[in-house]
């Protein structure tokens, strides 16, 4: 277990500099980025001040940890339009954010693990391809014209839910069903795809023929096997699919959370806000991916104990 | 695996068709119609995509009170024929999305096969590129590089050709790896054979029926990404049609025109749904555990 952690975690610090070294080339590959992460009206003693500070005038590996520096400072530039730590900005955005994924997560848990459970066991049922035909028409509708039809019909035809912002519980029902309409079509796909390897395994035949119901067989050996795939799968899918998922879905319904940020800073231009904020959300994705790791490692026995390598 | 080749020859087509049940086959051609508007789009297309006439803006479609006749579907808030704009919006995004699935099979699947052949530290180095894709949203390195380097059409085209790279390179990695350890391979080493004529003539046949399957469902993600990113403001810049920016900017209309982003809405669905449904389809057929009991 503790060899298993020592792994993640190298895995996870891999990763994070992979990213951070590739926008670093990328900000030096196209201009100075002093005028990228500060904009103009600088003094031009500021601006010496700041080359020092990133070590400009150095080499490329100069350059390179000073910019790692910037990390461990807290040092991620100012916003173009808003004069503020970038930091600052894209810390207000979290807590609305989390609201929208966990309650799009929570909708997606209820509705794709029975829906996948029963596209596996009625396979071959009508049943079973209504479920699957759920899930498809939340892989092939793409969120934004999901929201736009929603919000046609929910808003301006029947008058009935807001679509704008995050004041009251109801403003949460449109963005959540959106967010959660890819999702739930992912993780009824992965939850049916882990039951079905399952279903055909011996110690499903044992007992049923122990004579144990058929709900227990399914939900107690069933599913407990299966859940393993199936959190590997949140983690390592459905974090990313929220992720990408959220961008749009809050722009769409001006959700104060941080992928409303990343896109408006996108378009405005706003260079520094937009680092910061694919580096965090990147690192967010990757801690989740790490701890769903653990977890899976934790859940099943047989990792626990170290008998499977 | 052999029941699943590429379906390049008429006969290989003929036998898909055969097998296909009904929606299958709806997919399929709508997804032959979808390609033949889009190539005779300019013939096709009753109005110029880009003429305005501000004399007749938002227009209802045909049927409708106030519908103007010959804009079938209407016109938008400048006065521009839907019908048109919807037909070569699709032109565009299914060439933006051909040639993006394209660079990424050739990018992908050349990284996959050198890290399968060559192994050792070049296959560390592109399975650890993979991780990190993986490990970030493809949505979030499209705004970022975009951004960067200014939202022209070439560097779209390349974001696009970036998208799903890693899962090209990690089945053709895969797969390599497979094949590299049977008899075949090598006997064909013992006989003298070089890694490029390996790759060539014992590789390449066995990669194309996995290569087949990804290629359809990227085409797929490639749709979804273009019209989200043309939604944004962020894609393709106007006045060029696309179907994404037609529904971003058709939203600020909606309560008075739902038309304008209606027309545009439906193609795109049109479009992932036959894209995705052959995409499935092929995949399903490839996967042992879903063939008939």
């Amino acid at each position: 277990m503790l060899s298993r952690s020592l792994t993640v975690l190298a895995r996870m610090t891999v990763t994070f500099l992979v990213i951070v070294t590739l926008v670093f080339f990328a900000t030096r590959m196209t201009g100075n980025p002093v005028d990228f992460v500060v904009g103009e009206g600088l003094t031009s003693e500021d601006r010496a001040l700041l080359i020092r500070y990133f070590e400009l005038d150095g080499s490329w590996w100069a350059q390179y940890r000073a910019f790692l520096r910037g990390f461990i400072d807290g040092n991620f530039g100012l916003s173009f339009i808003e004069r503020r730590p970038v930091a600052e900005i894209v810390a207000a955005r979290i807590w609305p954010s989390l609201q929208l994924l966990l309650s799009a997560m929570a909708l997606t848990l209820v509705v794709a693990l029975p829906l996948g459970i029963l596209a596996a066991i009625r396979r071959d049922h009508w049943t079973g391809s209504a479920a699957m035909a759920v899930a498809f028409l939340g892989y092939a509708v793409p969120n934004f014209v999901l929201a736009v039809f929603l919000i046609l019909v929910f808003a301006y035809w029947l008058n009935w839910l807001p679509v704008v912002g995050n004041a009251t519980a109801l403003h949460f029902i449109l963005p959540t069903v959106t967010l959660a309409a890819g999702l739930i079509a992912a993780l009824t796909r992965f939850t049916r795809n882990a039951m079905l390897d399952v279903l055909g395994q011996d110690y499903m035949r044992t007992a049923r023929a122990k004579g144990l119901p058929e709900r227990r067989v399914i939900l107690h050996h069933g599913l407990r096997n299966a859940g393993i795939t199936i959190l590997s799968v949140i983690g390592l899918q459905v974090a990313g699919l929220a992720a990408a998922g959220s961008v749009v879905v809050e722009s769409i319904f001006a959700w104060p959370g941080i992928g409303d940020l990343l896109v408006r800073s996108a378009i405005r231009r706003d260079y520094p806000v937009l680092q910061f904020g694919v580096i965090a959300v990147a690192a967010a994705v990757i801690v989740i991916n790490a701890a769903v790791d653990l977890a899976y490692a934790w859940a099943d026995p047989r990792l626990r104990r170290g008998t499977l390598a | 695996m052999t029941a699943l080749a590429a379906p390049r020859a008429p006969g290989a087509l003929a036998r898909l068709w055969a097998e296909a049940d009904a929606v299958q086959r709806a997919a399929l051609v709508l997804a032959l119609i979808l390609l033949a508007l889009a190539l005779l789009a300019p013939l096709v297309a009753p109005f110029d995509p880009n003429a305005q006439s501000l004399l007749a803006r938002m227009r209802p479609p045909a049927g409708f009170e106030r519908a103007r006749p010959g804009h079938w579907l209407g016109t938008d808030e400048l006065g521009r024929d839907i019908l048109s704009r919807c037909l070569f919006a699709l032109r565009l995004t299914l060439g933006l999305a051909l040639a993006g699935a394209v660079i990424g099979l050739v990018l992908g699947g050349t990284l996959g096969l050198i890290a399968g052949l060559l192994g050792g530290r070049v296959e560390a180095a592109v399975m650890g590129a993979v991780d990190a894709q993986i490990a970030v949203p493809f949505t979030l390195i499209a705004l970022f590089v975009l951004v960067l380097f200014g939202n022209t059409l070439p560097v779209l085209v390349i974001v696009l050709g970036l998208y799903g790279w890693e899962q090209y390179a990690r089945i053709v990695r895969a797969e390599t790896r497979k094949l590299m350890a049977m008899p075949f391979i090598e006997a064909a080493r013992a006989a003298g054979a070089g890694p490029v004529r390996i790759a060539r003539v014992h590789l390449m046949p066995n990669l194309v029926s996995p290569l087949v399957v990804q290629f359809t469902l990227s085409l797929s993600g490639i749709v979804l990404l273009e019209s989200t990113l043309s939604f944004l403001g962020l894609g393709v810049q106007p006045p060029t049609a696309t179907l994404g920016a037609m529904v971003g900017v058709g939203r600020d209309y909606m309560p008075n025109a739902p038309w304008i982003v209606i027309a545009p809405a439906v193609t795109i669905l049109l479009v992932t749904f036959a894209v995705q449904i052959l995409g499935d389809w092929l995949r399903d057929r490839a996967d042992p555990r879903l063939r008939p009991r």
